[in-house]
């Protein structure tokens, strides 16, 4: 299997690759506007450039506690010709790597199941490998729309 | 009609070039299917669209190479080489004539009967004319080029983008105080983006008539059907909309027309008993209306008997329990909405094939439209469709709630309002807040509390937007109205779309991304549901008045209160005093860089800012100075007449005031209606007694350019007389006036208060003379 290019990057404290093909820039998100009665993992809007941008909260995307006001850092996407900006922790860098499903035998749990499509393996470490995808969609019905 | 003629030569031209490759190896291979199709499709086509145009001889070409080409696929016969050698022969006529219309030249129709005839395969086969390829010089350079649709949503959507750089640059600028020259040129850039803007924009637009053309030949058809005969009038086609407007329009209106013509126009037979003209009139117009453009199907058929459709819902058991015999008259019209209802007991040919009137509203609802009905029992129906000029800038509204922002579409609004003072109050009924604005009583929406973003009370909303939905009105508590933008708006991704409440997103001009509200969403998600009992409550005392009017009352120049009907208003603003002067033998108002004539009935001298009235109907436009505007008010249709005809139409009573309304027509009509030409045929009022046709219908006819006589001086012969009296019957001349609204559309009489109705009658009658 040849190698393809990730982004390594941290998500509720834990290290991910994302398929550098789903990026399509790695942005700092200034004032958010709030869209009142959607799903929780959407923080909201932001301009970026002339463009506005859907902000999705990675952590309530995950099922985890959403990430308060911090956290700016985050990863444009592009899905169904629509921007997102799914925040992250912090980013590291962009090397290629030898993508590889996931061993046999290890079960996600809940909040990583539907994110988690493979791992890639750094200096011995391995790393959880995430469709963006899964987590614009979010936790879906296990969250309750407010 | 020139556009689309030009449209045919292009698209004719292009087809032909295209086609030239199939032409040749059809030539070759004359079995080939796929080939034959091709060729087949493009005389079809032609033909079709000669029709429309009347070009007789490419019909007649095209008509005869299409039978033949018929012929081929059916098997009939065979496909030869002289067969092949006559259509082409034909198809390379057909180009040189397109060549030479486009080019404006004559071309010599000689030889078209033989090419015709060799088409018969009889002997003159052989000496059919080889058809010469067009000189090359004879081509005159296009000035069109085709484009399409997506590239244009590029270009469009990189305008916008181009727009919010703009504004974000424009922003920057701002906050860090920039160098004079940099401002300069950020001016010229805003000017250049601008005028670009416009220019994009309306590369998008189209002409009705793209919509409207079409429409001749269906309702011959769709009449032809059923058995009526049918006379369309199309109006406004020049009008401009936007191309996808157009084509999501096409289905919609098709579908009206066919449900008019069937449904609505009576057959000969029935009109002819009812006292109508025996061929039903359809009239289909487009017309502008600020940023929007309204297209009426109107027809003089039987209209919606609301009635009959109660029953017939309550017997197909759609009723679904509700008695909607308490309906008021407006409701019940509404319920032609209802799913799967056809109005006519057996389903023709034409309509009823399982596409209701729900659709077709959803449709126009879906492009941001809204429909409305006008009916006359036994007269007509009048549809109104209102759609917004484009669908991706719309002019919106912007609202604060508990300090965010949010944008409406200025459609959905029908006013806003504070809350305070006797006419706008706001209750609770158990825990559900109501509105009543007016003596209208609706829902009210708590947009903060359903937003999430504040504690609810209603109670304490201080500013009501009352938003316009589908089966009725609701009021929306907003904290502050902010501001009223065009918006490029952008549908909102997926996940916030499903909140059900936006209708899309948009970057104003401040920076900061903004939500466009979904009015119809909101009034789901409050719960606010139109059943139609509601609505009884609502309508019922409208009904029971008399029609009324809308107009505005304010405080005149001389201290006076009056008013002046809303519809002609088209807008107030203040104007510095020097910007009107006494010019030219009157007084006029330089506004936008016009001149258009100021009245007045008070003195403009001494005051500083001046407010005024800018009245507006079609082309004509003057400007009426106020002290200031006081209120909007209903006028009840009881007008007293004025003693003398001039700037005041009649007294009304507002509250316990008297009131005197100004006349619109002194307004608009040429200078107060004295400008009568002495030869201008001559209205011979018969008033008997009756004061009101003399002091009310006298500025009216002089304003139209009749002269007006209460007594025929001798040797003069009146062209028309007017008169109340019944018993005069057999002079042609006469046009009786009735004091029966109902009498509308009559052909015998004119309600005397329809003032369209009574000039056309009477130029009928001036024409007749």
């Amino acid at each position: 299997m040849s190698e393809q290019l990730f982004l390594i990057a941290h998500i509720a404290g834990r290290g991910v690759a994302i398929d550098s093909a789903q990026v399509e820039s790695v942005v700092d998100i200034g004032h958010v506007t709030p869209t009142p009665r959607v799903a929780r993992h959407i923080r909201g809007l932001a301009a970026l450039r002339s463009r506005v941008v859907t902000v999705i909260d990675t952590h309530a995307a995950l099922g985890l506690p959403p990430i308060g006001i911090a956290g700016s850092r985050a990863v444009i996407t592009v899905i169904d010709g629509h921007h997102y900006a799914v925040l992250v922790d912090s980013l590291e860098d962009v090397a290629p790597f030898e993508a590889a499903p996931l061993p046999s035998g290890i079960a996600l749990d809940a909040a990583w199941r539907r994110a988690g499509c493979g791992e890639i393996e750094r200096d011995g470490e391995p790393i959880l490998a995430i469709d963006l995808t899964a987590l614009v969609q979010g936790p879906g019905e296990a969250v309750t729309l407010n | 009609m020139d556009d689309l003629l030009q449209e045919f030569i292009t698209e004719t031209r292009e087809t032909l070039e295209a086609l030239s490759g199939e032409i040749v190896a059809w030539e070759s291979a004359p079995e080939d299917r796929a080939r034959l199709d091709a060729i087949f499709r493009f005389v079809h086509t032609v033909k079709g669209s000669c029709g429309f145009l009347d070009l007789p001889r490419l019909a007649r070409l095209s008509h005869a190479a299409e039978d033949v080409l018929a012929a081929v696929r059916s098997g009939e016969r065979a496909p030869d080489a002289p067969l092949v050698t006559a259509v082409l022969a034909i198809v390379d006529r057909i180009g040189e004539i397109v060549e030479a219309i486009d080019a404006g030249t004559g071309l010599d129709d000689s030889g078209e009967e033989l090419l015709i005839a060799a088409l018969d395969g009889s002997a003159e086969a052989a000496q059919a004319p080889v058809a010469q390829p067009a000189p090359a010089g004879q081509r005159i350079a296009n000035r069109s080029v085709r484009l399409s649709t997506d590239l244009l949503d590029r270009m469009m959507s990189g305008m916008s983008d181009m727009v919010l750089a703009r504004n974000e640059l424009a922003r920057q600028m701002r906050d860090h105080q920039g160098h004079p020259g940099i401002e300069a040129a950020l001016d010229r850039l805003s000017l250049t983006v601008a005028e670009m803007r416009d220019t994009v924009t309306r590369t998008r637009m189209q002409k009705v008539d793209a919509l409207f053309s079409a429409l001749p030949r269906m309702v011959r058809d769709t009449a032809a059907e059923v058995g009526k005969s049918v006379q369309l009038v199309v109006e406004g086609a020049d009008v401009e909309l936007d191309r996808e407007m157009i084509e999501m329009m096409r289905d919609p209106l098709v579908h009206i027309i066919r449900n008019s013509i069937d449904h609505g126009i009576e057959t000969a037979d029935e009109r002819r008993a009812r006292g109508k003209r025996e061929i039903g009139r359809l009239i289909v117009s487009a017309r502008q209306s600020g940023n929007q453009i309204i297209i009426e199907i109107a027809d003089d058929g039987r209209g919606i008997d609301t009635n009959r459709l109660v029953q017939k819902l309550t017997a197909s058991g759609q009723s679904r329990g509700r008695d909607l015999s308490g309906l008021s008259e407006r409701a019940k019209l509404d319920l032609i909405f209802e799913p799967g209802l056809s109005t006519k007991d057996e389903v023709t040919a034409i309509s009823g094939r399982g596409v209701g009137m729900d659709v077709v509203r959803a449709n126009i609802e879906q492009i941001g439209g809204r429909i409305e009905l006008v009916n006359a029992l036994g007269r007509g129906l009048r549809i109104l469709i209102h759609v917004p000029l484009t669908l991706s800038i719309i002019p919106a509204i912007v609202i604060g709630i508990a300090g965010q922002r949010f944008a409406v579409t200025r459609q959905a609004i029908e006013e806003i309002v504070h809350v305070g003072g006797d006419a706008i109050r706001i209750d609770l009924l158990g825990d559900t807040a109501a509105a009543t604005v007016r003596n209208r009583r609706m829902p009210l929406v708590d947009l903060g509390a359903l937003l999430g973003l504040a504690p609810a009370r209603p109670a304490a909303a201080d500013m009501l937007a009352i938003i316009s939905a589908s089966g009725g009105s609701f009021a929306v508590a907003v904290d502050s109205v902010l501001d009223h933008e065009e918006l490029v708006i952008k549908p909102a991704s997926p996940a916030v779309m499903a909140a059900g409440i936006y209708a899309g997103q948009t970057l104003p001009d401040s920076g900061s991304p903004m939500l466009l509200l979904d009015c119809a969403g909101i009034a789901a998600e409050a719960g606010i549901n139109f059943t139609h009992d509601t609505a009884i409550e609502e309508d019922e005392p409208e009904e029971a008045a008399a029609p009324t009017v809308d107009a505005l009352l304010f405080e005149d120049l001389d201290g006076r209160r009056r008013a002046v009907p809303l519809a002609i208003i088209d807008r107030v603003e203040t104007v510095p005093a020097e910007t009107a002067r006494f010019s030219g033998g009157r007084m006029r108002l330089l506004v936008d860089g016009r001149i258009v004539p100021l009245a007045s009935l008070g003195d403009i001298a001494g005051r500083s800012g001046l407010a005024v009235l800018r009245i507006k109907d079609g082309e004509a436009e003057v400007a009426y100075a106020i002290a200031e505007p006081v209120d909007i008010v209903t006028v009840p249709a009881d007008i007293v007449p004025s003693a003398q005809a001039g700037p005041i139409l009649g007294v009304v009573t507002i509250g316990d005031e008297q009131v005197e309304l100004i006349d619109p027509q002194w307004l608009l009509g040429p200078d107060s209606g004295d400008a009568v030409r002495p030869g201008a045929p001559l209205c011979l009022i018969d008033g008997q007694g009756d004061g009101w046709i003399a002091t009310f219908l006298k500025p009216v006819l002089e304003a139209a350019g009749y002269r007006v006589a209460t007594g025929a001086e001798a040797g003069e012969r009146p062209a028309v007389i007017l008169t109340t009296d019944n018993r005069t019957r057999g002079d042609d001349r006469v046009v009786r006036l009735s004091n029966d609204r109902r009498d509308i559309g009559a052909t015998d009489r004119v309600y005397r208060y329809d003032r369209a109705g009574l000039l056309a009658a009477i130029a009928r009658r001036v024409e007749a003379a």
